[in-house]
């Protein structure tokens, strides 16, 4: 079963990559952008087969590695 | 919110310390402006604990220009340059997040020396974790390198030097103490006190977010079970925004515009408007309105007590808003008038056009509180008395290779190779010496910088640890050529409010003031760190000197490597065979008690001062002293960098060969010098009273001690660099 | 000769590449990044740095800053341009050369001397060069070169591999390969030969007090070229 998980900075929490390529796309005549942030995107192919269970597994592996839970946060978008 | 003082104490006051607030108000204070005092009265604004006895260290001299109490302290390296430095810890915060905490850590001492109109041109760095078999600590280290790397390195900024321990009491509470040396004219100094009245206060740099709101009381607050709640505090670093603020200010200082600037660490527009405030014995109204946020609807509280970094509160000239705007908008930072300085002596807030704060200054500042914490005095511990079979029983090689592997000890080229250490093109000695070097750029000079510590020793006897340290900072100056002119102190200790925690902090600085005061080696900057431990366990008491030399002609520094065979090798100092809290008797013998090394500051200073009239001489051909590890180990790292060996003579010493190999004693050098310069070397050292004697002889590939032991350089290098780099891939 | 060096916001080799190119007899000009013309040069050169943070990816950024448009005119019109580190990520991400620089096969930044062997000296770069291996300092996070295998033989078969990662013998295996870059390459050509792209940093080697003096070689060469 494929989960893909998207990780971001929290909302409240800087994010100097988002600011410098928006105030970039600004420079280059994106005029229309109220904001960007940046994250981190996964893919991740999991042995269980049950949606709900596959969903806490890579819950798990978010909570665990892959966001830091002081800046960032998860969400798991996508399961088939 | 309505303000009682459970409120308060949520803030981290103390229930006396409401009521002084109450008291020196008049009032009961609104949530805004206990947030205000909370932040300026916690330990690491205040120095509540500390300053009594911080008072008492020396801080003056000949080539002091700034000490304590600005953004840095400042020293005169001469022909109108000067040099400003300072170090900083950032502990706390990088336990819970070790990339952004020391990121961050660095950022903002780089910003505390660039604020003062130093272009930065060297940064150390202090690292302390926990045991290598701590599960925690891989990552905590490679988290660290990794954030101090990550900012250092795009600033653009070398990391020249620095020091990495392991120790179980670190386990809870790691440190990260960072430190920075910025170039600048001593007739362009820049400082934080403001001057005149109704001069506009300007905001400059990134946007206020919700960042870090109380990491100043955090940094404050012992870490236990609760530490999760405290982390949506941590900030996020942004070292390209600083690195276009540096330019910026920099570009903006060039001309006379600013009456006073003043980095916005820890605390943010709180402790920056009020330090301002303070200095110029002034008030400062601001309109938070004006304050550029990232954030929607954030609140007069939010805004004052912010931690985002890479931020800067000027006063400007009246009529310099436009010049400095055209500034910032090219480097594209933010510019906002925000304030101006008025004549009524408070800190006045207004937001949504109604006054939000109202506090007089003086009682931010001045009545602040400050404690005579009870402390506890230590004994100096009892000799142990080693069995001489135990020793008899022993390979020397063996031992060596332990030692040399010894986490405390190894190389730690995996960690300073993720260091940019030769941007800006002037560093003339890498990390892995004993002091990194950099040129004066454009001159013939170059400033030595190093960072120590000797946690163990404090932990055993304060007095005796705190003169140590500073003792270390000096010869490690001497060993490049550089002649010693003043240090900074990262203070790392428990909690203040713990008499045996205390004790060691008032002890320690007990024992810097009197090894800096006999060695003319002032301490002009630093900062405190209390409460480094975790439920009840403090950390080792850990004091981070960072020192600070000149060499007025880089052609004449010195390096450790052994440069050529036949040459002589000799020690200086003597070696009394004090095994007592060495690394080997800690680690070997496993015996953890006992007095560290005595330090004689006489034999300090004239063994100092006679080895830089050697190196002035020209007679010095390598040096190195001599620290954990003892004489072995010093005279090993000089066998691997130089790719030489030594063939040791049979020492005619009454100690046993063990003791004379890894004890401690301290005032000791390793010095190699032409055989043709024998005598006139020897006769200088007779002249000044220095014990010294020959060691051996440089020779080819290979170590011999005492005709027995044989070890080649390629078995010493194997034993000394192999250690973290395993670690960190195991 | 005349040389400029361009700033991008956090360039920050720019100074040393200033103080290099001056030392050997350049007069070279700072240009902003910002700037619409680049003034008179028979050199340009993108420094080292972290151009934007390196946020994104490296050098995507400054590729699109205003000069950059004069800079690749400049190019194909056969000036000449150089890009160094920071400079090299650049060129890459403004198409000049070809591939990319992918993050460091140990995931870790490095600084440290390397070796490296010139393979091609028909070039006006190299040319007149009297040794083929010179030790150069790297400082990088993103110096892992790659590119198809298609675009591999073309660069092959254009001569267009500046300088391989070796020992100091020469010998180029993947032991002293410090990034994981395909075929340890450590700079590359255009087709002109004219835009040289590489990750080492000959300004850091231009005085026997620093790292070495291998870079002051580079430098002299290179003036004596152009002129």
């Amino acid at each position: 079963m494929k989960v893909s998980a998207v990780i971001t900075l929290k909302k409240d929490v800087l994010d100097p990559q988002g600011k410098i390529i928006q105030q970039a796309l600004d420079g280059m005549g994106f005029k229309d952008i109220n904001e960007i942030r940046q994250g981190k995107y996964f893919e991740i192919d999991v042995k269980e087969n049950d949606p709900k269970k596959a969903h806490k597994i890579v819950e798990d592996m978010c909570k665990k590695l892959l966001a830091n839970l002081v800046i960032e946060d998860y969400k798991i978008i996508g399961i088939n | 919110m309505e303000v009682n003082e459970k409120v308060a104490i949520d803030h981290g006051l103390k229930k006396d310390e409401y009521k002084k607030i109450c008291t020196l108000l008049k009032r009961i204070p609104n949530l805004t402006e206990l947030g205000i005092f909370s932040a300026m009265w916690n330990e690491h604004c205040s120095y509540k604990s500390s300053r009594l006895h911080l008072k008492k260290l020396p801080t003056t001299g000949k080539k002091v220009i700034q000490g304590p109490g600005e953004n840095a302290g400042v020293i005169d390296i001469e022909d109108g340059d000067a040099i400003v430095f300072k170090i900083e810890s950032h502990n706390h915060p990088s336990f819970i997040e070790p990339y952004q905490g020391a990121a961050t850590g660095v950022g903002g001492i780089m910003r505390d020396v660039f604020t003062m109109g130093a272009r930065p041109i060297a940064n150390l760095n202090s690292i302390h974790f926990g045991s290598p078999q701590n599960k925690r600590t891989k990552n905590l280290l490679r988290g660290v390198v990794h954030g101090i790397g990550g900012y250092g390195n795009c600033m653009g900024v070398p990391t020249i030097a620095g020091q990495t321990s392991f120790d179980s009491s670190y386990n809870g509470n790691i440190l990260v103490n960072a430190m920075t040396l910025g170039l600048v004219k001593k007739n362009k100094i820049f400082y934080s006190k403001a001057a005149g009245l109704n001069k506009p206060v300007i905001y400059v740099g990134s946007k206020t977010g919700r960042d870090g709101i109380h990491g100043a009381s955090m940094a404050s607050a012992s870490f236990d079970e609760k530490i999760e709640e405290k982390k949506p505090t941590v900030q996020v670093g942004d070292p390209f925004t600083e690195k276009l603020l540096l330019e910026a200010c920099l570009e903006l200082m060039a001309g006379d515009s600013i009456i006073a600037i003043q980095d916005m660490g820890a605390a943010g527009l709180t402790s920056s408007s009020i330090e301002m405030a303070s200095k110029g014995n002034l008030g400062i109204e601001l309109n938070l309105n004006k304050v550029p946020c990232r954030e929607t609807k954030m609140s007069p509280y939010e805004i004052m007590l912010s931690e985002s970094q890479e931020r800067m509160l000027i006063v400007l000239e009246n009529g310099k808003e436009e010049l400095a705007k055209k500034i910032f908008d090219k480097w594209n930072l933010d510019f906002a008038v925000i304030g101006k300085t008025t004549k009524t002596k408070n800190i006045e807030l207004f937001f949504d056009n109604e006054q939000v704060a109202k506090i007089p200054v003086n009682t931010l500042v001045e009545n602040s509180p400050m404690y005579d914490r009870k402390w506890k005095k230590s004994k100096l511990p009892k000799k142990i008395k080693f069995e001489k079979e135990v020793f008899s029983n022993l390979k020397i090689k063996d031992i060596l290779q332990k030692v040399l592997s010894n986490q405390n000890i190894c190389s730690k080229e995996w960690i300073w190779q993720q260091y940019d250490h030769t941007v800006m093109g002037d560093t003339i000695q890498k990390p892995g010496g004993d002091s990194g070097v950099v040129r004066v750029h454009g001159t013939e000079k170059a400033v030595a910088a190093t960072v120590d510590s000797s946690a163990v020793y404090c932990w055993a006897h304060p007095l005796t640890g705190g003169k140590q340290v500073v003792a270390e900072s000096w010869r490690n100056l001497i060993s490049v050529g550089a002649t010693p002119i003043a240090i900074t102190n990262c203070l790392n200790f428990g909690s203040p409010e713990k008499e045996d925690n205390m004790g060691e902090f008032v002890e320690c600085v007990k024992g810097i003031g009197e090894a800096s005061k006999y060695l003319e080696f002032p301490v002009v900057s630093g900062n405190v760190s209390f409460y480094n431990q975790t439920k009840e366990v403090g950390i080792k008491p850990t004091p981070s000197i960072g020192g600070v030399g000149l060499i007025k002609n880089y052609k004449k520094m010195i390096t450790m490597d052994f440069k050529e065979i036949n040459n002589l090798v000799l020690i200086i100092g003597k070696t009394e065979g004090h095994i007592d809290q060495s690394l080997f008797a800690r680690t070997i013998l496993d015996e953890k008690n006992g007095p560290p090394p005595e330090i004689n500051l006489f034999n300090e200073k004239n063994n100092g001062q006679s080895l830089l009239s050697l190196i002035e001489r020209d007679y010095i051909k390598s040096a190195h002293d001599i620290s954990l590890g003892g004489l072995i180990t010093a005279v090993s790292k000089m066998c691997i960098k130089g790719n030489k060996g030594i063939k040791i003579k049979r020492f005619k010493s009454l100690i046993s060969e063990i003791e004379y190999l890894f004890s401690e004693d301290q005032g000791r050098y390793i010095i190699e010098i032409d055989p043709k310069n024998l005598k006139e070397v020897t006769k200088i050292l007779n002249k000044n009273s220095v014990h010294h004697e020959e060691l051996g002889i440089i020779i080819e590939k290979e170590m011999i001690i005492n005709e027995k032991t044989k070890v080649t350089i390629d078995e010493l290098k194997s034993y000394n660099t192999n250690w973290l780099t395993n670690f960190m891939s195991s | 000769m005349k040389s400029s060096v361009i700033t991008f916001p956090g360039s920050n080799c720019d100074r040393d590449m200033h103080v290099a190119l001056k030392k050997f007899g350049f007069n070279n000009k700072m240009v902003w990044h910002n700037d619409n013309e680049l003034p008179k040069s028979d050199l340009v050169v993108l420094p080292g740095g972290f151009s934007y943070g390196d946020y994104l990816r490296c050098g995507s950024m400054a590729s699109k800053s205003k000069i950059m448009q004069s800079v690749i005119n400049f190019a194909k019109s056969g000036g000449l341009v150089m890009g160094i580190c920071n400079g090299f990520q650049i060129l890459v991400e403004s198409g000049l050369v070809p591939g990319v620089l992918l993050r460091n096969k140990y995931l870790e930044f490095i600084c440290k001397n390397v070796f490296v062997k010139i393979k091609n000296k028909n070039n006006p770069y190299f040319k007149n060069l009297d040794k083929d291996i010179f030790e150069f300092h790297i400082a990088h996070n993103e110096g892992n070169y790659f590119c198809t295998g298609d675009q591999l033989k073309e660069i092959e078969d254009n001569n267009q591999v500046a300088i391989y990662y070796c020992n100091d013998n020469g010998k180029t295996d993947e032991t002293f390969n410090p990034n994981g870059s395909l075929k340890n390459i450590a700079g590359i050509f255009n087709k002109e030969k004219n835009v040289l792209g590489m990750m080492p940093h000959p300004e850091r080697m231009i005085d026997k007090s620093l790292s070495g003096e291998d870079g002051s070689l580079f430098f002299k060469n290179l003036i004596n070229n152009i002129k």
